[in-house]
C-alpha cells in the first residue's frame, strides 16, 4: 500500500483537484512550482533558520511522567504546543509565506477554525511585511476572541463568514471565493491537509517536520525509533499528517487519529467524518465528507473550533479505509475531562482540539512496556474562557 | 445527430439571451412555470441550477437563492420529477448546472441516462475537471447527447482554451473577468483584449459570455463579443421581487433585450 500522493494528486481514490476553472491557473502554477522551490538550497536555509530561531523548533519530546503512571504505559507528549503562536499551525504558515513570495505574490489570504492558523499566517504576513486577510465563521469569532485580538493586533483584516454554519466550512468557502476573485496577486495559505491538490501533500511536508524530529528524539530516549503508537487529533488532519508523515510505511507504528464526537456520533452534533462521511467532494477534494443523501454538506458540530469540519484531508480518507491508522472519536464532555487531567497531572493547559488526542489514551489498550507518542499540537490560552465556563473551580 | 444547443446554434449565431435560475426558488414548484415563461418572453436557453450547499463560485445572490431552494425541498430526483414532461411543452434548449458532488451522490451515469431520457441537452459541472472528464465520463456524455460546458476566464491559458475546445461540442462559457457570480462592480464587463484574443483563436465551438451580465447595456456589450450573453444572478433579484412570477419575468427580459427582436 502506498501512502504518498500519486501524479495526479491522489491518495488512493481520494484526493484531486475538483476547482471550478476559475481557480485552475492558480492551483496550476502551484502544482507545476511547489516541489521545485521547496528543494531549492535558500529555500531550504530560510525556511530552517525561521523554523529554529523564530518557531523555536525542535520542539521538546517530554516524558509525562504522572500521566504515564495513571495509564501505566510510557507516554511522551510532542510539544508543539511551545512553538511561536502556540500549535504546529506556524509550521505550515512559515513554509508556505516563503512560498508565495518566490511566486511573487502580494496578499495572502487564509481560513481559519479555532483561529490559530489565522494568527499563524498573520504572524508570518507581519514578518514579511505582507497583507493579511483572515476568512473566520461567525461562531468561531464569538468563540475564540482571544485569537481574534491577536490577528487585529498583528494587522490582518478578520472577516466573518456569515453563511452555513457559520464555523470552518464557510470560512474556507469565503477564502475560495476570494481568491477566485483576486486570482493575480493573491496567494491562498490553506491551514490544513485539505483542499485541492497540492495543497493536501505540500501542507504534508511542511508539517513533517514533527515525526521527523519525533523520530530522533525518540532514538535518544528510548533507543528506538519507532513507538509503538502516535496519536494526534484530526480537524482536517494537518497535525495528524505531520506527526504519522515519517512512519507511514512503518506498519508496526500503529497511528491513531482522534476525530470529535461532538455530543455523541448519534447526536446529531458532531463532527466525526470517518464514522458519518461518505466519499464526496469538498473544497476541491475528493474525500470523505459529512452529508445528506442528495449530496448537501451537512453542518457539523463540535465544542472544538478547530475540529468543527465536516470532512477530513484526503491522506486521512485513505489511511481510514486502507486501515492503516485506527480512527477514534471523543465527545465534547470527555475532551474537557482530559484538558483537567493533563493540566492537574503535568502542569500542561492543552488547546481543546488536543484535548480530544489526550482523551483517547485510555482506549489505546496500550501494554506498560509500549510507547505513546500523543501530538500535543497546541496550548489552551484560546480556550480559557470556555474552560472557565464549564469548570467550577470553587474549592477545587 | 445535433441536440438543441447545436441547432440553436447552427440558426441563430448572434445576439443569444441564456438565462440561468436555480431550480426551488422562489418556490419549490415554480422550476416549469419559469421555463416556460422564459421561452414565452423569447430567451434562447435555459441554465437549470441545481442548488449545492456549498457553491464555491457563486456570489451571495446564488449563495441564497440555493439555500432557500434546498430548504423549500429541491433535490436532483424533485427536479427529475418536475421535467417528466417538460418536451412535450418545450423545445428550448435546456443546460443543467451544479457542482459534481449532489451530482455523485446521485449517481453519475444515472444521472445522465435520466437527463438524456428527459430531453435534457447538455451539463455544467464547474468543478468537474478536464482530466477527469476526458478520462472518466466523455464517452457518457456523448452516449447520452449531452453537450458538456466547460468555463474559461481571462486567466486560462491558451493551450487549455484549445483541449477544452477539442473535448466540447456546445459552446464555451467565457466567464467575464475573475469573479464568482454576480459581481456588478462597474457597468462595463467589456474585457476586450480578452473576447478578441479568444475571438482570434479560431475556435470550433461558438462562446458565450457570462458572470456579472446585468442589463441591457452589459448584455449588448457582451453580445459583440461573443455569440450570446447568459444571466444568472440579476435575473434571480428580479425573481425575488413583489409581484407575480410572470410579471417579474416579462419586466426583466424586456428590460434586457429593450427594442432588439428576439
Ligand atoms: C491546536 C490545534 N490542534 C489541531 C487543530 C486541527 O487542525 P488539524 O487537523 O489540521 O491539525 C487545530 C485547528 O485549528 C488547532 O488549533
Amino acid at each position: 500500500m502506498k501512502y504518498s500522493v500519486d501524479e495526479n494528486g491522489f491518495y488512493g481514490k481520494f484526493g484531486g483537484a475538483y476547482v471550478p476553472e476559475m481557480l485552475f491557473p492558480n492551483v496550476e502554477e502551484l502544482r507545476e512550482n511547489y516541489l521545485k522551490i521547496m528543494a531549492e538550497p535558500d529555500f531550504q536555509e530560510e525556511m530552517q533558520s525561521l523554523l529554529r530561531d523564530y518557531v523555536g523548533r525542535p520542539t521538546p519530546l517530554y516524558f509525562a511522567k504522572r500521566l504515564s503512571e495513571k495509564y501505566n504505559t510510557n507516554i511522551y507528549l510532542k510539544r508543539e504546543d511551545l512553538n511561536h503562536t502556540g500549535a504546529h499551525k506556524i509550521n505550515n504558515t512559515i513554509g508556505q509565506i516563503l512560498l508565495a513570495k518566490r511566486l511573487g505574490k502580494t496578499r495572502i489570504i487564509a481560513e481559519t477554525g479555532a483561529g490559530q492558523h489565522g494568527v499563524a499566517t498573520a504572524t508570518v504576513c507581519a514578518l514579511m511585511n505582507l497583507e493579511c486577510i483572515v476568512y473566520m465563521g461567525e461562531v468561531d469569532i464569538e468563540r475564540q476572541a482571544p485569537n481574534v485580538a491577536r490577528m487585529n493586533m498583528l494587522g490582518a483584516t478578520v472577516v466573518p463568514a456569515a453563511s452555513g454554519s457559520k464555523t470552518l466550512k464557510d470560512a474556507t468557502n469565503e477564502a475560495i471565493r476570494d481568491w477566485i476573485n483576486n486570482p493575480e496577486d493573491t496567494y491562498y495559505i490553506i491551514g490544513s491537509v485539505v483542499g485541492p491538490h497540492p495543497y493536501p501533500d505540500m501542507v504534508a511536508r511542511f508539517q513533517a517536520v514533527i515525526s521527523e524530529e519525533m523520530k530522533a528524539q525518540l532514538l535518544e530516549k528510548t533507543g528506538s525509533e519507532n513507538p509503538d503508537y502516535v496519536v494526534a487529533c484530526v480537524g482536517g488532519g494537518s497535525n495528524a499528517a505531520g506527526a504519522f508523515y515519517h512512519y507511514l510505511d512503518t506498519p508496526e507504528v500503529k497511528l491513531v487519529a482522534v476525530e470529535a464526537a461532538g455530543l455523541g456520533i448519534d447526536s446529531g452534533e458532531s463532527a466525526a467524518t470517518s464514522v458519518l462521511g461518505k466519499e464526496g467532494i469538498i473544497h476541491g477534494s475528493r474525500t470523505l465528507l459529512m452529508q445528506t443523501e442528495d449530496g448537501q454538506v451537512t453542518e457539523p458540530y463540535s465544542i472544538s473550533a478547530g475540529l468543527d469540519y465536516p470532512g477530513v484531508g484526503p491522506l486521512h480518507a485513505h489511511l481510514h479505509q486502507s486501515g492503516r491508522a485506527i480512527f477514534e472519536s471523543i465527545t465534547d464532555e470527555e475532551a474537557l475531562q482530559a484538558v483537567l487531567e493533563l493540566t492537574r497531572l503535568e502542569g500542561i493547559i492543552p488547546a481543546l482540539e488536543t484535548a480530544h488526542a489526550l482523551a483517547a489514551i485510555g482506549r489505546l489498550g496500550a501494554k506498560p512496556e509500549e510507547v505513546v507518542v500523543i501530538n500535543l499540537s497546541g496550548r489552551g490560552d484560546k480556550d480559557l474562557a470556555t474552560y472557565l465556563d464549564r469548570f467550577n473551580f470553587d474549592g477545587k | 445527430m445535433e441536440n438543441r444547443i447545436q441547432q440553436l446554434f447552427a440558426q441563430k449565431p448572434k445576439g443569444l439571451l441564456s438565462v440561468y435560475f436555480t431550480a426551488g426558488f422562489p418556490s419549490l414548484e415554480d422550476t416549469v412555470p419559469i421555463i416556460l415563461e422564459l421561452e414565452k418572453n423569447g430567451v434562447d436557453l435555459i441554465e437549470i441550477g441545481m442548488p449545492f450547499s456549498d457553491p464555491l463560485a457563486d456570489g451571495p445572490t446564488i449563495q441564497q437563492s440555493s439555500e432557500v431552494a434546498i430548504r423549500n425541498g429541491m433535490t436532483i430526483p424533485k427536479l427529475f420529477a418536475q421535467l417528466q414532461d417538460i418536451r412535450q411543452h418545450t423545445q428550448i434548449p435546456l443546460v443543467l448546472m451544479g457542482y459534481l458532488n449532489p451530482v455523485m451522490q446521485y449517481g453519475v451515469e444515472r444521472f445522465m441516462q435520466k437527463a438524456s431520457e428527459l430531453g435534457i441537452d447538455g451539463l455544467i459541472l464547474p468543478d468537474l475537471p478536464l482530466s477527469d472528464y476526458v478520462r472518466e465520463y466523455k464517452e457518457l456524455f456523448e452516449q447520452n447527447g449531452l453537450s458538456n460546458i466547460f468555463l474559461i476566464t481571462p486567466q486560462t491559458p491558451e493551450q487549455r482554451i484549445r483541449e477544452i475546445d477539442a473535448h466540447t461540442n456546445g459552446f464555451i462559457y467565457m466567464v467575464s473577468s475573475a469573479s464568482v457570480t454576480g459581481s456588478t462592480t462597474g457597468q462595463s464587463v467589456v474585457n476586450t483584449g480578452y473576447f478578441e484574443r479568444v475571438n482570434g483563436m479560431g475556435l470550433r465551438n461558438p462562446g458565450i459570455i457570462g458572470f456579472g451580465i446585468h442589463n441591457h447595456e452589459t448584455f449588448t456589450q457582451a453580445c459583440n463579443h461573443a455569440s450570446g450573453a447568459i444571466i444568472g444572478s440579476a435575473f434571480i433579484k428580479a425573481l425575488a421581487k413583489e409581484g407575480s412570477l410572470t410579471e417579474n419575468i416579462s419586466t426583466f427580459i424586456q428590460s434586457i433585450r429593450q427594442n432588439e427582436i428576439a
